[in-house]
């Protein structure tokens, strides 16, 4: 072959531009805050979170998970070897052989990829995805041949100045996507990003299983220092490794897909989300987005820059308000990225600087401030709904064995039934337990949620302090979303009230009682249960199995959604999203009940009140929804519990 | 500044011919207030109405210079905060004694910032929770007062029209001459979001003043005031439409005239003779 010094002139450009490109990415990640990161160790653990953690969401979809092996296991060797064998020139015809290996593999990886792409599914974005696939067959199908001399298949000098030529000309194409696309913004930044982005993720303990929020609290002294934000006003304001993860987004829409939001035709996606935020990092309008869009809402408005202030031009508040916080998206990304936490951060400047909380947030955030309760209820008729119940109050007996977290449940009527079956069950079982009667406050859930970290540091401290008074082993309580405060939000307050204490959902201390054998059931002879995973209880803290159990306990067959366990769509309650209640074509308590009735099922068994009440809101005819400790109740046997008929003459009167 | 109304008519004549918004001076007078279910101290609903109605008279500009939220008391008050949460730079305070009778410092000051409109809530949500700040205020400096206000709907030519709240969300609008007092009633439109990061930034503004103790408050015994049981009513409504009227309506006041065409003359007799006849007058 003739222009023996053009390749490796060649490929030594595309190297350096790499090069050149990298460090104008990294510059732009660095422009976010900083945040504490030990970089040697997560270079470190890098590979290991590739191999597993990321690898075992990829390899939910086979087909791929196979594909991308094949496609990037063999680009990463063909690309060392190139290095060696064409850049540097070392002749060695095992090394030759070995990239003509690695080549082929790329080259039928590829394959792969550019068959998926024939009849793309709408989740994944199209635009200069739809090109990635010929050029990775460019890259490896060019390189192929031009390896064949140095393997001594063909002679040196073989071929003609035409095949030097389409030789030359695939090359740039393909080194242009794989080398220089990489670093420059083309659809192979992913692997750059995404490596570093494993390596230095925001939630390192994500890795190990985890089960924190990257909500870290808010540093609160910032609002008096001079130029301090609370929040996250422009993309600098994120912490530079949350910058580096959106830059990461493969645009697979498997986000997309999942959220509750964007089937209800609210205006959120995602990937879109994500992808606005890589336009406002690196500067620019969403004009070359080529994936579906915020629904309602057009595309190529946007407009964004490090410093702009995302929400005026970029995102529309909107966006950010319809998010349920349901982690749907996070659970399935398999780049790992977290949309949750970078949505609250969001909308803390929104909460905390601008006062934009819309619909009924503001009330709300004032009821709480007010009242410790989000609808403003006397705090001091927190315990009212257990009149008649006579429970031990933590202030009386100082300790117990079972702290009973009552949650906000207490003011809703329909919750009381909830709190009421648990406690009748807590007494079947001889529980050693108390609550905190009137000294208990709002956990802070949903003022976090909504963007107020003040008042949830607030409530936090104040709920701290009422635990570190008194001895107990366990905490238990009937709602999701003070179970994830309290275990996974509350250790950031330096308190040692809940050191070595257990912090256990009802489904997961009744199944505890059950095996056991403190508590008998009769077996339900009712009609088909279904069973629905509050997002709180099993995307954030990895509970499937104790709820199932417990149904199963009682010879319950579970007719399972088809969306279920991990991949469990939102009730539509969480994140103050009935609060907030942006407008969308459907609503997603709807959708969700839809799923439930699909089984056949006539009951939906769930473990939360905000699913009861939003599921309960559908109209009917549905399926009729309760909660655990209500079906437990109903099929306890126990002969010093009042004759069930009672119970339910009771109820009525409430 | 003028001390009685028709003064004002005479000194104001060119003010407000050129351009009205941006040189209005509005005072929005706030106290601190009692949530009613758990008597923790809060930004008081009628007083941060109040401060959005300045808020929106003032062009909503946020730097509030046309604007002046003005509290009497202890400037250490964190509820104050949640007014400037509202956008506000600073919040003016007179600190005196908790013990003062306020009205005082408070007119010297209206008088000598040389206020167009003042606002005020029209009763506060603790202390005395009399009311009669508005009345007072308007009787040390001499303006006319409106009462419940709603809105404010125009400022020209040194006159405003202003709507005033009515039972059963009716409206008056009235025409005023600036300078004067206005209480703003639960009708108005509510205050927007009081947000952490502005209330904490804010400024307060402290000017420490004197006043005379309040002595007749001083003698005076504080207690939890106890519910007492209440008859339940009876509603005889057969309609829907009617049960929404009963459940609605603000007790009008029964009896009353309205005299619209008598003499004026004859008008005054009427409220002389009622004043009279309430023991209002001896
Ligand atoms: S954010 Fe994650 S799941 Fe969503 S498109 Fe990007 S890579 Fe895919
Ligand atoms: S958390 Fe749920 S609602 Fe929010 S973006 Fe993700 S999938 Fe959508």
């Amino acid at each position: 072959m003739s222009f023996e010094w053009l390749h490796p002139l060649l490929i030594a450009t595309a190297l350096v531009l790499a090069v050149i490109g990298a460090v104008r990415r990294v510059n732009l990640w660095r422009a976010g805050k900083p945040d504490r990161i030990n970089l040697i160790a997560g270079l470190m653990a890098m590979p290991g979170r590739y191999l597993h953690d990321l690898h075992d969401i990829v390899e939910r979809d086979k087909y791929m998970s196979k594909t991308h092996a094949a496609t990037g296991g063999g680009f990463v060797l063909s690309a060392l070897l190139i290095i060696l064998v064409h850049l540097l020139g070392i002749d060695n015809q095992i090394l030759a052989w070995a990239l003509l290996a690695a080549l082929a593999l790329m080259f039928v990886g590829a394959l792969f990829v550019f068959k998926r792409r024939l009849n793309p599914p709408s989740r994944i974005s199209k635009g200069p995805w739809m090109r990635l696939p010929k050029s990775l067959l460019a890259f490896a199908g060019a390189f192929f041949v031009l390896t064949l001399p140095a393997a001594g298949v063909l002679p040196e000098g073989s071929g003609g100045v035409l095949l030097t030529v389409i030789l030359t000309v695939l090359i740039i194409w393909g080194m242009g996507e794989l080398f220089f696309g990489m670093t420059w913004g083309g659809p192979m930044k992913h692997a750059f990003a995404g490596a570093l982005h494993l390596a230095f993720h925001r939630r390192q303990e994500r890795f190990g299983g985890g089960r924190s929020t990257g909500l870290k609290p808010v540093d609160l002294s910032l609002a008096k220092e001079i130029g301090g934000v609370l929040g996250v006003a422009k993309p600098t304001d994120f912490k530079w490794n949350q910058l580096l993860g959106f830059d990461a987004c493969v645009q697979c829409g498997k986000c997309e897909a999942m959220c509750p939001a964007f089937a209800a035709g609210q205006p959120l996606n995602p990937k879109k989300l994500i992808q606005d935020m890589v336009v406002g990092l690196a500067g620019g309008t969403d004009a070359n987005y080529a994936g579906s869009p915020y629904p309602g809402k057009e595309v190529g408005n946007a407009k964004g820059g490090p410093d702009h202030i995302i929400t005026d031009g970029l995102i529309d508040p909107e966006t950010l308000w319809s998010c349920t916080t349901c982690r749907a998206c996070v659970e399935e990304c398999p780049m790992m990225i977290e949309h949750v936490d970078a949505i609250v951060d969001m909308r803390r400047y929104l909460t905390m600087e601008r006062g934009k909380t819309p619909n009924k947030g503001a009330e709300v955030l004032d009821n709480i401030i007010a009242t410790d309760n989000p609808n403003g209820y006397a705090p001091a008729s927190r315990t009212n709904w257990a009149a008649d119940q006579n429970l031990p109050l933590m202030r009386d007996v100082k300790q117990a064995e079972v702290l009973f977290w009552v949650s906000d449940g207490a003011f809703d009527m329909r919750s009381q039934r909830i709190l009421r079956a648990f406690v009748k069950l807590l007494k079947a079982a001889s529980v050693d337990f108390a609550v905190l009667g009137d000294e208990e406050l709002d956990s802070g859930d949903v003022a976090r949620r909504l963007g107020d970290d003040a008042t949830f540091q607030s409530l936090a401290k104040r709920n701290l302090e009422v635990l570190s008074q008194y001895k107990f082993s366990k905490i238990v309580t009937t709602d999701p979303h003070a179970y994830h405060c309290l275990r996974n939000e509350y250790s950031d307050f330096g308190s040692d009230a809940l050191d070595g204490v257990e912090v256990l959902h009802h489904t997961t201390f009744l199944n505890q009682l059950v095996q056991l054998g403190r508590l008998k059931l009769n077996n339900f002879s009712g009609a088909k249960v279904t069973y629905h995973d509050p997002c709180y209880l099993g995307r954030y803290n990895g509970e499937y199995e104790a709820p199932r159990e417990l149904l199963r306990s009682m010879g319950i067959e579970i007719a399972e959604m088809e969306r279920s366990g991990f991949r469990s769509r939102c009730c539509g309650g969480g994140g103050g999203a009935p609060i907030t209640d942006i407008p969308g074509e459907r609503r997603i308590a709807d959708m969700r009940m839809e799923d439930a009735s699909s089984t056949g099922a006539e009951l939906v068994a769930v473990g939360c009140q905000q699913c009861t009440a939003m599921l309960e809101g559908v109209v009917e005819p549905r399926p009729e929804v309760k909660d655990i400790a209500e079906i437990l109740m109903d099929q306890l046997v126990d002969p010093s519990v009042e004759n069930p008929r009672q119970d339910r003459l009771a109820e009525e009167v409430h | 500044m003028p001390s009685n109304l028709p003064e004002v008519i005479g000194m104001q004549p060119n003010q407000f011919n050129v351009d009205v918004a941006n040189k209005l001076k509005v005072v929005s007078l706030v106290s601190v207030g009692k949530h009613p279910q758990s008597g923790r101290m809060r930004r008081a609903d009628q007083d941060s109405r109040a401060v959005e109605l300045g808020l929106k008279l003032t062009g909503d500009n946020h730097s509030g210079e046309s604007l002046t939220v003005l509290h009497a008391g202890d400037p250490s008050e964190p509820s104050l905060r949640s007014y400037a949460g509202m956008g506000l730079k600073s919040v003016r305070v007179l600190q005196l004694d908790p013990a003062a009778d306020a009205i005082l410092p408070l007119g010297q000051h209206l008088q000598q910032c040389g206020a167009d409109i003042v606002l005020t809530g029209v009763r506060a949500e603790s202390g005395e929770s009399s009311g009669m700040v508005p009345y007072q205020l308007a009787e040390k400096l001499g303006w006319p007062i409106v009462p419940r206000v709603a809105d404010i709907v125009s400022v020209k030519g040194g006159v405003a029209e202003v709507l005033q709240a009515l039972p059963r969300g009716q409206r008056r609008s009235v025409m005023v001459r600036l300078p004067f007092i206005a209480s703003v009633d639960s009708a108005a439109p509510e205050a927007r979001q009081s947000a952490f990061g502005p209330a904490s930034r804010a400024l307060m503004d402290i000017e420490v003043v004197s006043a005379s103790v309040d002595d007749v408050r001083q003698a005076w015994e504080e207690a939890a005031a106890r519910k007492r049981p209440k008859r339940l009513k009876v509603v005889k409504a057969k309609t829907a439409a009617e049960r929404f009227k009963a459940a609605t309506a603000k007790s009008q006041g029964d009896g009353g005239k309205v005299m619209k065409n008598e003499s004026a003359a004859e008008q005054a007799q009427a409220i002389f003779d009622l004043l009279k006849e309430e023991g209002v007058l001896r």
